[in-house]
C-alpha cells in the first residue's frame, strides 16, 4: 500500500465523508476514505451511549446513497456500517493525515498509522474486530490522489475552558458513557445541543444519583435545536436539572465551581465539569494544505518563524478562531482540487453533511448542472422578487449588498436564507409601524428606507441606506418598534427572525461585529443627539469596547486617572462618592445614560465611583477620540458641559450637606443601597409602599384584582422592608425582562409606556414564572365574573371586592360540559402586572391607596441624592 | 459624571410622596378651613330674627350644605370599593373626607344655632358628632400606628406567621411524646390567637392563653424534674417559649390592626343611623313647616 493513486481521497469518515465515498463507489470512481480513529464516523461514535440522534432541519430533503433517520446512536452507526459494507467502500482506519501537498491532479497525502483496511465490525459502533492490530503504529506512508475532499469536521478541536483551574483533570470535553458516573455533582458548561444532550444523558437513569447543572452564557438558547431546549426545560420543571442562564464559569477548584451569574458570583459543589462550548476548525492543519512556508523574522529577535506565505494554502474567511474556509459554491477551497464539506464548511448538521458529500463527488465527476438540494426551496423564496436571477445570483446579490452578510460563506448563505424572508417593497410601502410588536432584524439589499422618528410629524425622517440594517433594537430589548419605517424607493429587504439573527451572530463573528457596530452607533447617536451624524462618530467607533460588568464591579473609581467615557448599554449603574470616610449614594444611572464626561472635560481625576447595580454592559469610548469629537462639535460639547455643571452642582450640594445633614445623607444612602439590593437596578417602574402610612387595608391588592380579571398581581405583605420603605412583590418592568427570555409562544411584550405584559396567547407553561428573579408572576386560573358591586353591597351577592376565593371561583365557573371549552376555562395562565395599561386613570394600586402609602417610581428619579433637597 | 443627578431635583419632588393629610400641600384642609371661617363670619355678620336657628334662610343654607356633605362623605365607602377605570385618587378622597368631615363640626353646629333639646333633630346632631369623634380617633390611629405595624411584622407575612406557629406545634407535639404527663402541653396545641374576643384583641394579651398556662406549668415542673424527664421538659419549655414569642407577635399584630379598625365599627353603623335620623329630621321639618 506504499504507493497507490486514487481519483478522490476523502479525509474523514463522518456523514459527509461516508456519503461522498458511497457516491464515488456508485459512480465507479476510484476513491479512498481515510479515517484517523479505529472506527468510522468518530464524531457520532463519540456521542454518549444510547443518545438519540436527530434529523434536522426537517424541511430539508436528503440526497445521499447513505440512509439516515433519527434514532439511537447505535442504530445509526450500525446502519452506516451495514451500508458501507454493502457498497464495499474503500476505507482505511487508523490512518491520520499529517499533511497534504502537491497540486490539482496530483496531491500527496502523508498518512501516519497502521492504515488498516476497514471491515464491517461484529457489533455496530464497536472498534473493528480483528483488524485493529497496528493501532498506534508510527509508520508513515504516502497516498496520491487527483482530488481531495476534506470532511474532517471540527470536533477534534473543542473550545477550551479559559478560566483559572480550567486545566484541572476533572474538566472534560466529551462524555462517552453517561452511566459511568454516580453520586456526583456534575456541571455541564454550554447549552448547545451537545451540552443539553450530555446533561439529559446524565439524568436518564434515575438510579444514578447525580446532581446536574447546566450553564448557558446568554439568556436565550438559540444555538440548540428546539426539541432539545424543550426537553431541557421539562427536566428542569421536574426538578431534575438546574438550568442557569446568563452564567459563566469563573474559577474551577477541586470539588467546587465558582460562576458569575446575573446577580453576582456563586460557588457550588462540582465534582466534574463537562465543557461543551463548541469547537473550531483545526485551522493550522487546514491552512497548511498545499501552502508554501516562508521564514519570517521574529520582531523580538528570536529564531525566525515558519509562516504560511500569504495567498497559498486554504484561506479562511476571517482571522477569527471560529471562522470557516473560503469556499466556492461547489465546495472548492482556494486550493484548486481540494474540496471542503461538512462541519468544517460550517455545517454541523448530519443531513447537510450527507447531501454535501453526495454533491461534491458529483461536481468532481463533472456534473456541473447539479443543483443543491435546497434550490427549489430557495427559488420559491426569491420568486416574488423583480429581476430574473438564479438562486445563486440572488444569494450572491444579498451577500454582497448586505453588510452583515459580507463575511458569510456562500454555503452558509443558503442555510441562512432558508430561515429568513426576502421581500420587495415599492416606494412608500410600510415595512413596520411604530409600536408594532416584533423582534426580527431587517437588512436592506437594495434601495433605502426612511425612519419616521417623530410620531407627530411624519415628514421628519432619517434615511437608512442600502446594505445597512434596522430593527436591531428588537434583538436586545424586546421593546415594540420605536418608529415607523417606510421604503424610500423600491427596495429589496431581508427579514431575519430574532433566533436566526442570533444564530448568525453566533456562527459568523464578522456578522456579530457588524450588527454590534451599527447598534452601538445608533445608540450613541440617540444618546448624544446634538445633530451628530454617523460620519461624525466614525472615528470614535474605530476604538470602542463593549465591556461586561459584574454586579457590584466598578467601571470608574474615585480618585483614579482616566477620561474614557462610558455609555450604559444594558443594566444600570450607581454613582457613589466617599464623604467623610463613608460611601454616599449619589445617583442611579439607567441604561442609555453616559458617564465619565467630567474628567474628559476638565482633565482632573475621577470624582466619584461608578459601579454596576446589576450585571451590565457598557460601551467604553476612547477619551482622546471623544475629546477630538467634542472639539469638532460645539453642540455636543455644550451638552457635555451642561451635564458637567449639573453634576458639579450636585457635588457642591453634597459638600454643603455633609456637615449639617450627615444623618439624613446616611439614611438616604442606606435606603438607596437597600433598594438597589432589591433589584431596583433592573427596574424601569417599581411599586413602593411607605409603611409609615400603610394601614394594611390591602385595598391595593383588591383594586388590582378588580381591574384585571379578578386576580391580584401584587402581594403587598411579601417582600423586603428597610427604614419603613417596603418593596412589595410586584413587577418592576425590568429594562431587560428576564421573563421574556424564554416564552414559547412569544406572548410577553413591552407596551408603549414601558410596561411588560403577557398577551392572550399564553400557553401556561410557567417558564416566565421560573425565570423571574423577583417572584412576581403567578400561574392562576382566571375566576368567573363577579356580580356587580351594588348587588354585593345591598344583597350580599358574590364575594365582594378583591380577589375571590378559589372555592368561590371553582363553584361559579360557567362550565359547559364541552371538554374543550371547559379546559380553556380552567386553564392556568401567567398573571403579572401590566402597569394598568389601557386604563385611563393609571395604576389601580396607587389610585386605590386611601392614605398615599403606595407610590410608583422610576428608579432614576427616586434614587438621587437630590431628593434630600426636596 | 452622573449626568442625570442634579437635573432631577425638580422632577424628583413629584415622586416625593405625601400622605393623605398633606395631600397636595393641604389643599382640602385649606378648603375646609375657608368654608368654616366663611360660615362663621356670615353667622356673626348677619342678623337673623329672633335668633339664629335652623329655620332661617341661613339655617337652611347651612343645613343643605351639611346634609349634602354627609351624603357625599358616605360615598367614600362606595368609592373605595368601586375600581372604576377613570382618573381618581382615593388618597384625595380620603383627604377631602377628613377635612370636610371635620368642617361639619362648624357647619352643623352653626346650623343648630345652638338650639339643642331632647328631640330627633338633636339626635341627628349627636349621631353626627359621634361619627366625627370616631373619625378623629381614626385619623390619629392612621397617623401613628402604621409604623408599629410595620416594625412588628418585620417582613413576615400573615401566612408566614401562621406557618411558624404550625411548625412549632408539630415540634411540640413530637417533643411532648417523651413527657410523663402530656395533657397540658397538648392542650396548648389548640391555641388559636385569631379566635380572640374584641377585648383580648385590643389589649393584645390573652389571660386564658393555653400556651402560657402550659409554659408556666412546665417551668414549675422543670424545677423538680431530674434525669431524662428534665431534658424532655427543658426541650418542651424551649419550644413553648418560642411559641409564646410567635404568639405575642401575632397578638401584637392583631392588636395594632384592631386599633386601626375598631373605630370603623362605630363610624360606619353610626353613619347609617345618622342618615336615618337625618331623613326623619328633614322630613319632619318640612312636614311642620
Amino acid at each position: 500500500m506504499s504507493e497507490q493513486k486514487v481519483r478522490i481521497a476523502i479525509v474523514g469518515s463522518g456523514p459527509a465523508g461516508l456519503s461522498a465515498a458511497a457516491r464515488a463507489k456508485q459512480l465507479g470512481i476510484s476513491h479512498l476514505l481515510i479515517e484517523k480513529s479505529d472506527h468510522l464516523s468518530d464524531t457520532i461514535y463519540k456521542y454518549q451511549k444510547g443518545k438519540h440522534v436527530m434529523a434536522t432541519p426537517v424541511q430539508l430533503p436528503r440526497r445521499s446513497d447513505m440512509k439516515f433517520d433519527a434514532g439511537k446512536r447505535e442504530a445509526v452507526l450500525g446502519l452506516w456500517d451495514d451500508l458501507a459494507a454493502e457498497f464495499a467502500i474503500d476505507a482505511l482506519i487508523n490512518a491520520e493525515v499529517l499533511s497534504i501537498t502537491g497540486q490539482d491532479g496530483d496531491f500527496v497525502l502523508k498518512v501516519k498509522g497502521a492504515a488498516n483496511r476497514w471491515q464491517r465490525p461484529d457489533k455496530p459502533g464497536e472498534p473493528h474486530g480483528p483488524n485493529v492490530a497496528g493501532a498506534g503504529s508510527d509508520q508513515v506512508q504516502e497516498i496520491r490522489a487527483e482530488k481531495v475532499i476534506l470532511a474532517i469536521g471540527t470536533q477534534g478541536n473543542p473550545n477550551r475552558m479559559r478560566v483559572p483551574g480550567g486545566d484541572l483533570p476533572h474538566v472534560q470535553y466529551q462524555l462517552d458513557d453517561p452511566n459511568a458516573y454516580d453520586n456526583e455533582h456534575i456541571t455541564v458548561v454550554g447549552a448547545g445541543d451537545a451540552g443539553i444532550e450530555n446533561a439529559l444523558g446524565l439524568l436518564e437513569d434515575p438510579k444514578l444519583d447525580n446532581v446536574v447543572t447546566i450553564l448557558n452564557r446568554t439568556a436565550d438558547f438559540s444555538r440548540a435545536k428546539g426539541p432539545n431546549v424543550q426537553a431541557m426545560f421539562a427536566a428542569r420543571d421536574e426538578g431534575r436539572l438546574t438550568v442557569m442562564p446568563e452564567t459563566t464559569p469563573a474559577l474551577v477548584e477541586n470539588g467546587w465551581l465558582t460562576v458569575e451569574t446575573r446577580d453576582g458570583p456563586q460557588r457550588f459543589r462540582c465534582d466534574r465539569i463537562i465543557a461543551r462550548m463548541g469547537s473550531a476548525p483545526p485551522r493550522a492543519f487546514v491552512e497548511g494544505c498545499c501552502a508554501t512556508f516562508i521564514e519570517q523574522e521574529d520582531p523580538d529577535g528570536g529564531k525566525p518563524k515558519k509562516v504560511i506565505k500569504p495567498g497559498t494554502g486554504i484561506e479562511f474567511s476571517s482571522p477569527d478562531r471560529e471562522a470557516y474556509p473560503k469556499l466556492s459554491p461547489q465546495f472548492e477551497s482556494t486550493v484548486p482540487g481540494i474540496f471542503v464539506v461538512g462541519a468544517l464548511a460550517g455545517y454541523p448538521l448530519i443531513k447537510h453533511c450527507m447531501n454535501q458529500g453526495y454533491d461534491v463527488v458529483e461536481f468532481i465527476n463533472g456534473n456541473t448542472s447539479l443543483e443543491p438540494v435546497d434550490t427549489p426551496l430557495l427559488a420559491a423564496k426569491f420568486s416574488a422578487l423583480p429581476g430574473r436571477r438564479s438562486v445563486d445570483e440572488w444569494l450572491e446579490f444579498l451577500r454582497e449588498n448586505v453588510i452583515i452578510l459580507n463575511g458569510v460563506s456562500p454555503l452558509q448563505m443558503r442555510e441562512f436564507m432558508l430561515d429568513s424572508d426576502v421581500r420587495f417593497y415599492r416606494a412608500g410601502d410600510t415595512v413596520f409601524e411604530r409600536n408594532e410588536p416584533g423582534s426580527s432584524l431587517f437588512a436592506i439589499a437594495s434601495g433605502s428606507v426612511l425612519v419616521e422618528v417623530d410620531p407627530r410629524d411624519r415628514s421628519i425622517t432619517v434615511p437608512i441606506e442600502t446594505g445597512s440594517i434596522f430593527g436591531e433594537v428588537g434583538l436586545i430589548s424586546g421593546r415594540p418598534r420605536g418608529a415607523t419605517v417606510r421604503a424610500a424607493e423600491d427596495a429589496i429587504i431581508v427579514e431575519v427572525s430574532r433566533l436566526s439573527a442570533l444564530k448568525l451572530m453566533a456562527a459568523v463573528p464578522a456578522a456579530k461585529e457588524a450588527v454590534t457596530r451599527i447598534s452601538v452607533e445608533r445608540q450613541l447617536l440617540q444618546i448624544f443627539k446634538s445633530g451628530l451624524t454617523s460620519a461624525d462618530l466614525a472615528d470614535v467607533l474605530d476604538d470602542y469596547k463593549i465591556v461586561r460588568v459584574r454586579a457590584g464591579e466598578a467601571i470608574i473609581n474615585e480618585g483614579e486617572e482616566g477620561y474614557d467615557v462610558f455609555v450604559i448599554r444594558v443594566g444600570s449603574m450607581v454613582v457613589e462618592r466617599t464623604v467623610a470616610g463613608r460611601p454616599v449614594f449619589l445617583s442611579y444611572l439607567p441604561a442609555g445614560s453616559y458617564v465619565g464626561e467630567m474628567a474628559l472635560l476638565d482633565g482632573g481625576r475621577r470624582t466619584a465611583t461608578v459601579r454596576a447595580a446589576i450585571k451590565s454592559e457598557v460601551i467604553r469610548l476612547n477619551g482622546d477620540k471623544m475629546r477630538a469629537l467634542l472639539a469638532r462639535n460645539a453642540r455636543l460639547r455644550e451638552r457635555f458641559e451642561t451635564d458637567m455643571a449639573n453634576r458639579q452642582r450636585l457635588n457642591s450640594f453634597i459638600e454643603a450637606k455633609k456637615e449639617s445633614f450627615s444623618g439624613a445623607v446616611d439614611l438616604y444612602s442606606s435606603v438607596a443601597t437597600f433598594l438597589v439590593e432589591q433589584g431596583i437596578g433592573d427596574a424601569t417602574d417599581v411599586l413602593l409602599i411607605d409603611e409609615k402610612l400603610c394601614v394594611g387595608c390591602d385595598n391595593c391588592e383588591k383594586a388590582c384584582a378588580d381591574s384585571h380579571d379578578g386576580l391580584s398581581r401584587l402581594n403587598r405583605e411579601a417582600g423586603k422592608t428597610y427604614a419603613h420603605l417596603h418593596v412589595p412583590t410586584s413587577c418592576r418592568h425590568c429594562e431587560h425582562p428576564h421573563c421574556m427570555a424564554d416564552c414559547p409562544p412569544n406572548a410577553i411584550h413591552r407596551g408603549p409606556d414601558g410596561e411588560v405584559f403577557i398577551d392572550d396567547s399564553c400557553i401556561g407553561c410557567g417558564n416566565c414564572q421560573r425565570n423571574c428573579p423577583y417572584g412576581v408572576i403567578r400561574m392562576e386560573m382566571v375566576p368567573p365574573k363577579k356580580p356587580n358591586l351594588l348587588s354585593w353591597l345591598f344583597f350580599g351577592r358574590g364575594p365582594g371586592p378583591g380577589e375571590p376565593s378559589q372555592k368561590w371561583a371553582k363553584a361559579n365557573l360557567p362550565l359547559t360540559g364541552d371538554e374543550k371549552k371547559d379546559a380553556e376555562l380552567t386553564k392556568k395562565r401567567a398573571i403579572k402586572c401590566d402597569m394598568c395599561s389601557g386604563i385611563p386613570g393609571g395604576p389601580a394600586c396607587v389610585r386605590a391607596c386611601p392614605t398615599g402609602a403606595a407610590i410608583r417610581v422610576k428608579p432614576e428619579e427616586f434614587l438621587t441624592v437630590a431628593r434630600l433637597e426636596a | 459624571m452622573a449626568t442625570r443627578g442634579a437635573k432631577q431635583i425638580e422632577r424628583s419632588r413629584s415622586s416625593a410622596h405625601e400622605g393623605f393629610l398633606q395631600h397636595r400641600n393641604h389643599r382640602w384642609l385649606k378648603i375646609a378651613l375657608g368654608l368654616s371661617i366663611a360660615a362663621l363670619i356670615v353667622y356673626l355678620g348677619v342678623d337673623v330674627e329672633p335668633r339664629h336657628n335652623g329655620g332661617s334662610w341661613y339655617g337652611y343654607t347651612l343645613g343643605t350644605i351639611g346634609a349634602l356633605l354627609i351624603l357625599w362623605l358616605t360615598m367614600l365607602g362606595v368609592r373605595k370599593r368601586a375600581m372604576t377605570r377613570g382618573y381618581f385618587s382615593l388618597k384625595a378622597w380620603t383627604s377631602a373626607h377628613v377635612y370636610l368631615g371635620l368642617s361639619l363640626i362648624v357647619i352643623a353646629t352653626l346650623h343648630t344655632g345652638f338650639q339643642l333639646g331632647w328631640n330627633v333633630h338633636t339626635l341627628a346632631y349627636v349621631l353626627m358628632m359621634i361619627v366625627i369623634l370616631s373619625g378623629i380617633y381614626g385619623i390619629i390611629a392612621y397617623s401613628t400606628l402604621p409604623e408599629a405595624l410595620s416594625d412588628n411584622r418585620s417582613e413576615m407575612t400573615r401566612s408566614q406567621m401562621i406557618e411558624t406557629i404550625a411548625k412549632l406545634d408539630r415540634q411540640i407535639d413530637i417533643a411532648a411524646q417523651l413527657l410523663e404527663d402530656t395533657e397540658i402541653v397538648r392542650s396548648s396545641l389548640k391555641e388559636n390567637p385569631f379566635r380572640a374576643g374584641i377585648f383580648a384583641r385590643l389589649s393584645g394579651s390573652d389571660r386564658n392563653c393555653r400556651n402560657a398556662r402550659a409554659l408556666q406549668d412546665m417551668r414549675a415542673r422543670l424545677a423538680t424534674a431530674t434525669g431524662e424527664q428534665e431534658d424532655a421538659i427543658r426541650a418542651v419549655v424551649q419550644l413553648l417559649e418560642r411559641k409564646a414569642a410567635a404568639l405575642a407577635r401575632i397578638r401584637r399584630q392583631l392588636k395594632i390592626k384592631a386599633r386601626l379598625e375598631v373605630w370603623l365599627f362605630i363610624h360606619v353603623p353610626t353613619t347609617f343611623a345618622l342618615i336615618a335620623a337625618l331623613s326623619v329630621h328633614i322630613l319632619s321639618v318640612f312636614y311642620y313647616w
